[in-house]
């Protein structure tokens, strides 16, 4: 079975789970609304202020969030040994990764979408006609937290202490996409919004980077 | 063992020499006297730092591409040097800064950096300590080794493009711009002398490693023998 194919049925499992009990996405969202309220009581948020330490709190409520939400991801295949499972069916390593990444990614996304209004009102700040560059930039960033994100899941969760583990992992890890995540933001929502065409590049760059990394150690990953 | 000994006894004659001459032979410099003589050994540091984490990546791929344990030892062994060498830079960094720029730490490129990297190699450490079947250990903290490696040019560069966007505390007296060449050749002594402090430690973890596998594998021996001793006694045959 082709590697896209499978990758897209596994993601149609992941989905299908997480639906059915939609616990996981809930405490997600929760965790990044309390990030968020936590930071307002942190300092004293003026308009001026928010749009200074705005993108910053926004981005580590993100990863705070994200990285809560990634280690059921295969954490989760040990409790019955499903991980076992699925590498015996004959899909590639690198589809079992895909199909974990791509819902890690639409979960993620689903916070987002949540988080983000819930900022702009608590915060306000204006999202008005900056909403498509946005969206772009939540993309990269997102797909750089989910595809470093899902593979150190998938090392942490033979470890003990594995809840610990993973942002202990993750986070210095993902120092550079935070800062130009949040570089990126920051531009957008400055007095003239724009779009940073090198902190875009950067966050492409980091996604290209890792997940070609994934892409050629996915095999070591899933070994007995 | 005359051999570990003369090396040992080699690289003490060094440090010593190494102590001696930075804080004696050097010529003293001129704006900052006698608190620069720490640099010689910060310098050492960082080369030796980076000696052994460069080692660490070469050895995560080479154990990946061959699966020989050995791979593995050497990439705990240097990865545990690198970690205290970094230390030592992290430390005597700030007792440098405080007298001289009058701050103990700056956000600028190649701090963060480091500091990341320190972060990253404790990391890599704390993980081989949490994970206990040591194939999948080895395995798993290489590719965790490779991705580390593979972040740090990038947070140089995300670094160094940001702060540049900020303003930054003005800094005296870059180092190596124009050395003085006695200055040159005590610079060359510390940093062999360190070296070679870092390549004794890192063969002595390598054989502690080795040694470990070894004890671990007669362990495993032992085990089964007694278990299969065990089962033919239950069924009455001897």
């Amino acid at each position: 079975m082709g590697t896209g194919r499978a990758a897209f049925i596994l993601l149609g499992k992941e989905l299908r789970t997480e639906l059915r009990a939609r616990e996981l996405l809930n405490a997600t969202i929760m965790f990044g609304l309390v990030v968020v309220v936590l930071f307002s009581f942190a300092f004293d948020p003026t308009a001026a202020e928010s749009r200074r330490y705005g993108p910053g709190l926004l981005w580590i409520a993100f990863l705070f969030a994200g990285s809560l939400m990634l280690h059921p991801s295969f954490a989760r295949e040990q409790a019955n040994d499903t991980l076992s499972a699925l590498r015996l069916a004959p899909i590639s390593s690198f589809a079992i990764l895909l199909g974990k990444m791509f819902a890690n990614l639409i979960f993620m996304s689903l916070a987002e979408i949540v988080l983000v209004p819930v900022f702009a009102v608590l915060y306000n700040v204006s999202l008005a006609g900056v909403v498509g560059r946005l969206i772009a930039i939540l993309l990269l960033g997102t797909l750089g937290l989910v595809v470093t994100g899902t593979v150190f899941s998938a090392i942490s969760a033979h470890a003990r202490m594995r809840e610990l583990l993973l942002p202990l992992l993750l986070f210095p890890i993902l120092v550079p996409l935070l800062i130009a995540a949040v570089e990126a933001t920051s531009a957008l929502f400055a007095e003239q919004p724009a779009l940073d065409r090198t902190w875009i590049s950067f966050l492409a760059g980091f996604d290209i980077v890792f997940l070609t990394a994934a892409w050629l150690l996915c095999d070591y990953l899933f070994e007995e | 063992m005359k051999r570990a000994l003369a090396s040992a006894f080699i690289v003490a004659v060094l440090i010593g020499l190494a102590g001696y001459a930075a804080l004696f032979i050097a010529p003293d410099e001129r704006t900052m006297h006698e608190i620069q003589r720490i640099f010689y050994f910060h310098l050492a540091c960082w080369i030796a730092m980076f000696s052994a984490f460069s080692l660490v990546f070469i050895a995560n791929i080479a154990y990946l591409a061959t699966r020989q344990p050995q791979w593995d030892w050497l990439g705990v062994a240097g990865a545990e040097v690198g970690v205290v060498c970094c230390t030592g830079g992290l430390i005597t960094g700030p007792l440098w800064a405080h007298p001289v720029w009058g701050i103990w730490w700056t956000w600028d490129a190649r701090l963060t950096t480091t500091f990341i990297l320190w972060l990253l190699y404790i990391s890599y450490l704390l993980l081989r300590g949490l994970l206990e079947e040591p194939q999948r250990r080895a395995a798993l903290s290489a590719v965790f080794g490779i991705f580390a490696f593979l972040d740090v040019p990038m947070v140089y560069m995300s670094n160094r493009l940001w702060r540049t966007q900020h303003p930054q505390p003005v800094i005296l007296g870059g180092s190596g711009s124009g050395l003085d060449p006695t200055m040159g050749k005590v610079l060359l002594l510390c940093v062999v002398a360190l070296l070679g402090v870092m390549i004794l430690v890192l063969v002595d973890r390598y054989r502690l490693e080795r040694l470990r596998h070894e004890f671990e594998e007669l362990r495993q021996e032992v085990e089964s023998r007694r278990v299969e001793s065990q089962s033919t006694f239950r069924e009455g045959r001897t």
